[in-house]
């Protein structure tokens, strides 16, 4: 297999989507795309399918409903039930606003670790950069090498003709020491 | 993916990308300027004359505030409530107005939400002071202990303040973290310095902006938006149930809930107004920070200061309506009592000094609308200090009744706060992007001075090419 892949680089943002669009009509597969801000559309271009992340913070702030009303009723019901003016212990109204609380809470951190986890961002991980300007006013595109040589021409060749103003053709990222954000 | 071009347009000065970077970046690459050095001593000098008045507290006791018998609790809860409520603004702008498409937001939504956590950061420091030994403050949470265990009381909405406010401050702060790294990961790659390049690379947690991160990015942002809007509602609810919940006259109604949510959201603009005319003065960021921004948000000050000004109105004509004597006999003590000049000063401030910007001149004019927004600001603390102190000075036992004066170290405490929000907010201006750059950047195709004249120049002849497949995000003003 080939180690290397080739890097289109643009400098607006709505070339870029048109040139996605044309790519990937010409059947080439785009493997990733860098862009220093959220492109309107170029999920859907990419056609990246839409993130389960939502289910996550659903299935957490389920969680933390059911464990706001299981410790409140533990808590004031069966462990240690205290008599406030003779009004009953198990009082569901009173029991709402924590059982709200956790809920928000619970979804919270679940639907930002999950964001975290799933992009593998971690405090102090190094940052792979192919353009050092990709997080301010450059997009990137990185398409696998194709084995033969008049493939790489063609896919090299479609690049330029959608607008990249640079492109290089690089070891793979996993293959390559860290370069880092030179 | 274009709008009107009589809109007015969300970034002015017609900016590239880089030219986008730059303007936002530069006071975190530049060493800081004589003026932020003059407001930051000064605004650490006031907090440390009120981490000295807390410290005096801490060792003294409560007996060195001015409380009484009858007056239990008055400046710190009031400035409890008064440093919650300033937080409100900040996520009614980063979680509500996304949710309707405000692209207007977008430029001032990561200093408001800033001003968010350092406002529940002051708000904090003021129950715990209360508690009288704060190194016991984990207490008010439900933990094993020997006692029983005793668990805490799940029935008092003072309790359910505890658990609304931990969460409204850990749900802001990761909610604001979260997007604020792809900007941090763009300073990473920006700053030359190699200790500040280290410090931001950490913190950027090796954000490269992927298409996927992206995706996901917007996507959280949007949950986390959908829940911190009812979070916000909720939890300025808990707060009046601190006192709707209890069975004194003035505070007993039903009124109270969307009454605070209101005025949080009222006094909340007001301070963002405050920060926000100065921050974008200092940093030059006038471009990002449009005048448009302003009189956007000086029409929410107007909105919400006429919603809190039926408030007042609704309970003193139900305090008459109800036929309740103790009812009626606080509010007309209120507006009229011993403590007539608070509630004149929170009418003043609150319900007539906003109105005047219904004048489109009074709201272009920004030296008149920092004066307005700090009005607004002292009106709202006034309106919690009559709301506490008028409902519990006089009692059901006239032989109790005694007034309230605050004493010095109550003073120094309240002032200090407010050293600690600038200072903090100084120190956010300095290191952090005080503009959400990725955001603005996403709106700047549709919303910028030059995509107005190329959408101008599109109409005239008639070649508007209207692209609407992706454009979900573009509505304002």
């Amino acid at each position: 297999m080939n180690t290397k892949e080739i890097y289109g680089i643009y400098d607006d943002d709505h070339v870029l989507l048109d040139a996605v669009k044309t790519i990937r009509k010409k059947g080439i597969n785009i493997k990733e795309a860098y862009t220093p801000f959220p492109v309107h559309g170029l999920d859907n271009a990419l056609g990246i399918k839409y993130s389960r992340l939502p289910y996550v913070a659903f299935g957490f702030g389920a969680l933390g409903t059911l464990t706001a009303f299981l410790m409140q009723y533990y808590m004031l019901v069966i462990d240690w039930p205290v008599n406030i003016g003779g009004k009953p212990h198990f009082a569901l109204p009173s029991f709402v606003p924590i059982m709200f609380e956790l809920t928000v809470l619970f979804a919270s951190f679940s639907i930002v670790g999950a964001f975290l986890v799933s992009n593998g961002l971690y405090p102090g991980k190094e940052a792979k950069l192919i353009d050092p300007r990709q997080t301010s006013d450059r997009f990137v595109l990185v398409i696998d090498t194709p084995d033969n040589q008049e493939d790489i021409e063609n896919v090299k060749n479609l690049l330029k003709n959608t607008g990249a103003i640079t492109i290089k053709e690089e070891e793979k990222e996993s293959n390559k020491k860290e370069v880092a954000h030179a | 993916m274009t709008e009107s071009p009589i809109r007015e347009p969300l970034v002015t000065g017609k900016k590239s990308y880089a030219q986008v970077t730059d303007d936002v970046l530069k006071p975190i690459v530049s060493a800081p300027s004589k003026e932020w050095w003059f407001a930051f001593l000064i605004s650490a000098t006031v907090m440390m004359v009120g981490l000295g008045c807390m410290t005096y507290t801490v060792f003294t006791g409560i007996g060195t505030w001015g409380l009484n018998k009858t007056v239990g609790w008055a400046f710190d809860i009031t400035n409890f409530v008064f440093w919650v409520g300033i937080g409100h603004a900040g996520t009614l702008i980063s979680a509500i107005l996304l949710l309707f498409r405000q692209g207007w937001r977008q430029s001032i939504n990561r200093a408001a939400e800033a001003m968010t956590i350092f406002a529940v950061i002051c708000a904090a420091i003021f129950p715990g002071l209360h508690m009288g030994r704060p190194w016991l403050a984990f207490w008010v949470l439900p933990l094993p202990n020997t006692h029983g265990p005793l668990w805490v009381n799940f029935n008092s909405p003072l309790l359910w303040d505890v658990f609304a406010i931990s969460t409204y401050f850990s749900v802001s702060l990761i909610f604001w973290y979260t997007g604020l790294i792809p900007d941090l990961g763009l300073v990473r790659d920006k700053v030359t310095n190699p200790i500040q390049k280290k410090i931001y690379s950490i913190l950027s947690f090796g954000w490269t902006g992927s298409a996927r991160a992206w995706h996901r990015f917007e996507i959280t942002s949007l949950v986390l938006a959908g829940l911190a809007t009812p979070l916000v509602l909720s939890v300025h609810t808990i707060v009046s149930f601190d006192f709707a919940t209890s069975v004194i006259p003035g505070w007993h109604t039903t009124i109270f809930p969307p009454y605070f949510v209101a005025g949080a959201i009222f006094s909340g603009f007001g301070m963002v107004l405050t920060l926000m005319i100065i921050t974008r003065e200092v940093l030059d960021l006038k471009n990002y920070i449009t005048d448009g921004h302003m009189d956007a948000m000086c029409k929410i000050v107007i909105a919400t200061g006429s919603m809190v000004g039926l408030a007042y109105t609704t309970e003193f004509f139900i305090a008459w309506y109800s036929g309740s004597i103790y009812e009626r006999f606080t509010f007309i003590n209120r507006a009229f009592g011993p403590y007539w000049w608070a509630y004149w000063a929170m009418f003043t401030c609150n319900v007539f000094s906003p109105q005047i910007m219904w004048i489109k001149s009074i709201r272009s004019n920004m030296k008149l609308v920092f004066i307005i927004s700090l009005l607004v600001n002292v009106g709202m603390w006034f309106e919690r200090y009559v709301i506490i102190v008028t409902s519990l000075h006089r009692d059901f036992l006239p032989s109790s009744w005694q007034m309230y004066y605050p004493t010095w170290v109550e003073w120094g405490t309240m002032i200090g706060v407010f050293g600690i929000f600038f200072t903090l907010f100084l120190l956010f201006a300095r290191l952090l992007p005080v503009i959400a750059i990725a955001e603005v950047k996403s709106i700047m195709k549709v919303s910028s001075d030059e995509a107005k004249e190329k959408n101008t120049h599109s109409y005239a002849s008639g070649e508007l090419n209207v692209n609407v497949a992706h454009s979900p995000d573009n509505q304002k003003f």
